[in-house]
């Protein structure tokens, strides 16, 4: 393992770990002196504190370092408890940008390489120098496709972006508004009609809660851009945080497209991924394929994710009539069915969902009946994939047809797999590579 | 009443009938361990409770101690009856787990899709010489356990299952 090789974060990152403890003495100091009390005590043990810290901080950073190998990524973290890690390339399943509000002031980036199984980032390299995050972000890449490693940066072309005007408007078009201010209004009528004044006061946190709740979406998902490379698939987005996802050919394992009540009108919907290794994250801020978009740009865009998918007619038979005894609200809108590459299944009234899942993604299938799908002779086909906000399932068909559908999911996955691409996707022979169990 | 045939119907139109093999039953052994669980658990909550009913009068601990004995004589028919509910199949690529009485559930795992299998045993499990093997998949939902066999059985099922998964090994 040659020294040369070795390579340390920046060295600002004590300076990012630590700026809020800092900010906060600051702040406890700045208080004291202006109320007058004297700094005796208080002096003293942030001046034995304070060194303690940076002194650990600056530690930590030479402690800290990252090694890039033709197979691996290798990284030592610890100061008193040592801990090295190795992580196979040709297991990445994304790789992140993230930069924080602070650290784009100072321009630093963290490198967050996502393996299935963790849960969270595996392997966060916090933090690195901009150029230097975007070099290695292409080196891991070059490596984990099976190609050179000084490959220049795959080029892009961008695909879609979304306005802010659409963010703006699918957020105040979401329902939790729309019930929140229902709920305000009904308040202030009934408080007015009985003469109380104060269920103003009562009526009008109910509709301040929905304001970050309603903003967060457009914060995170600000200057949605989706971009195409022979790397994958790369989202960028944020306004405080920025985020920049790369997500390679292969990796996406289930699609859920949904169409909100409010937006139908509009012809909107929003397509969520399910991606291993996203998984204990904020699911909002990383499973997101499409935060808004109309219906017909994001089934061409679903098209460079899962090829052939044909959604115009998707391959779907609807539930029996009794399904009716189950879910009778929305038992006409359940359906599922099979083509040669995908397992498809729709439901929801109000809110349409239609969740994809290729056959050589499924991890296991299974079939599940209660004691009213009995009576009713109904079963629901479970489709599971990594964990993700999608989890495919065909509720209440004919408990017969289910059965013949899971025989048939099975043996569809199974030949799917068999003809699976290979892990690193620019490297086309792929029974050179020795089968592994992590 | 998973076991094919009891209905009347054959097993191919039995949707949780077996694949195309009889389903390997799970040890009565676990239906023992499980009912003398069972019996404890009746035993000091029922005298618990008639403890407290005794502070009422006569007849309520009359009352406690014949609805805990209801309970347990069920409980005790439904334990035979949910054990006996398990079964499984190895089949060339995937093996077929299926369960339950009220709520029904039939798992097919593919070998190529195992991350790790597991052998567990409590020290109730040991005593009775019984063990729990548990499949994990990259996907979380996936729930397959075969609880009540042998430990030796179990063994040997972990090893087949983890040689084939081996063999069969898919990228993610």
């Amino acid at each position: 393992m040659p020294e040369g090789n070795r390579r340390r974060l920046h060295p600002f990152t004590p300076l990012l770990r630590g700026w809020k403890i800092f900010a906060a003495v600051v702040v406890v100091l700045g208080r004291q002196v202006y109320s007058g009390v004297t700094l005796g005590w208080d002096l003293l043990a942030i001046g034995i504190a304070v060194p303690i810290a940076v002194a650990y901080g600056f530690l930590s950073w030479r402690f800290t370092y990252y090694e890039v190998s033709a197979e691996e990524l290798h990284l030592e973290t610890g100061v008193l408890f040592r801990r090295s890690r190795h992580l196979r390339l040709d297991r990445l399943q994304a790789v992140d940008v993230v930069r924080p509000l602070v650290g784009r002031a100072l321009g630093l980036a963290e490198l967050r390489l996502e393996v299935a199984g963790g849960s969270s980032a595996e392997a966060p390299l916090a933090y690195l120098g901009e150029a230097q995050a975007s070099a290695l972000r292409a080196e891991l890449l070059a490596r984990a496709a099976g190609i050179a490693h000084d490959a220049p940066e795959a080029p892009e072309t961008v695909l879609f972006t979304v306005p802010l005007r659409h963010l703006i408007q699918a957020a105040i078009r979401s329902s939790g508004l729309i019930v929140n201010s229902a709920v305000f209004v009904v308040l202030l009528v009934v408080g007015f009609g009985f003469g109380q004044w104060a269920a103003f006061g009562v009526a009008l946190p109910t509709l301040l809660v929905t304001i970050p709740v309603m903003a967060r979406p457009v914060i995170s998902h600000f200057e949605f851009t989706v971009a195409d490379s022979p790397d994958g698939l790369r989202l960028r987005h944020g306004l405080l945080e920025t985020r920049s996802q790369t997500v390679p050919p292969g990796r996406v394992q289930a699609v859920r497209i949904i169409e909100p009540w409010l937006w139908r009108p509009k012809g909107w919907c929003k397509v969520e991924v399910n991606v291993a290794g996203y998984a204990g994250e904020g699911q909002d801020k990383v499973s997101v394929l499409l935060p808004v978009a109309p219906k017909a740009q994001a089934l061409a865009l679903l098209g460079r994710v899962l090829p052939d998918v044909d959604l115009g007619a998707p391959p779907v038979n609807p539930a029996p009539t009794r399904a009716r005894w189950v879910d009778p609200v929305a038992w006409r809108f359940l359906a599922a069915g099979v083509d040669d590459r995908y397992f498809v299944a729709q439901r929801g009234r109000f809110q349409r969902e239609t969740d994809i899942v290729p056959h050589e993604k499924v991890q296991s299938v299974r079939l599940s009946q209660g004691w009213l799908q009995r009576r009713l002779a109904l079963a629901t086909l479970h489709v599971d994939t990594t964990p993700g906000p999608v989890q495919a399932s065909a509720a209440h068909r004919d408990a017969a047809a289910a059965r013949a559908l899971l025989d048939q999911e099975t043996g569809l996955a199974r030949a799917a797999r068999a003809r699976a691409a290979p892990e690193q996707w620019m490297r086309h022979s792929s029974r050179d590579r020795e089968g592994s169990i992590d | 009443m998973t076991t094919p045939g009891t209905d009347g119907l054959g097993a191919s139109q039995e949707p949780f009938g077996p694949p195309d093999t009889e389903w390997v039953r799970v040890s009565p052994r676990l239906v023992t361990l499980r009912r003398l669980v069972l019996v404890v658990v009746v035993v000091v909550a029922g005298a618990l409770l008639a403890g407290l009913a005794a502070t009422v009068g006569v007849w309520c601990v009359v009352l406690v101690v014949g609805l805990s004995l209801a309970a347990a004589v069920w409980a005790w028919l439904v334990v035979g009856r949910s054990v006996r509910s398990w079964g499984y199949a190895e089949r060339a690529e995937d093996l077929v787990v299926v369960r339950g009485i009220l709520y029904r559930q039939l798992v097919v795992v593919p070998y190529g899709r195992m991350q790790f299998v597991d052998v567990k045993a409590g020290p109730l499990d040991r005593r009775f010489g019984l063990a729990t093997v548990q499949l994990h998949t990259a996907a979380a939902a996936t729930d397959a356990n075969i609880p009540g066999l042998g430990p030796i059985e179990a063994a040997r099922l972990r090893d087949r299952l983890s040689a084939r998964g081996e063999a069969q090994s898919a990228g993610l």
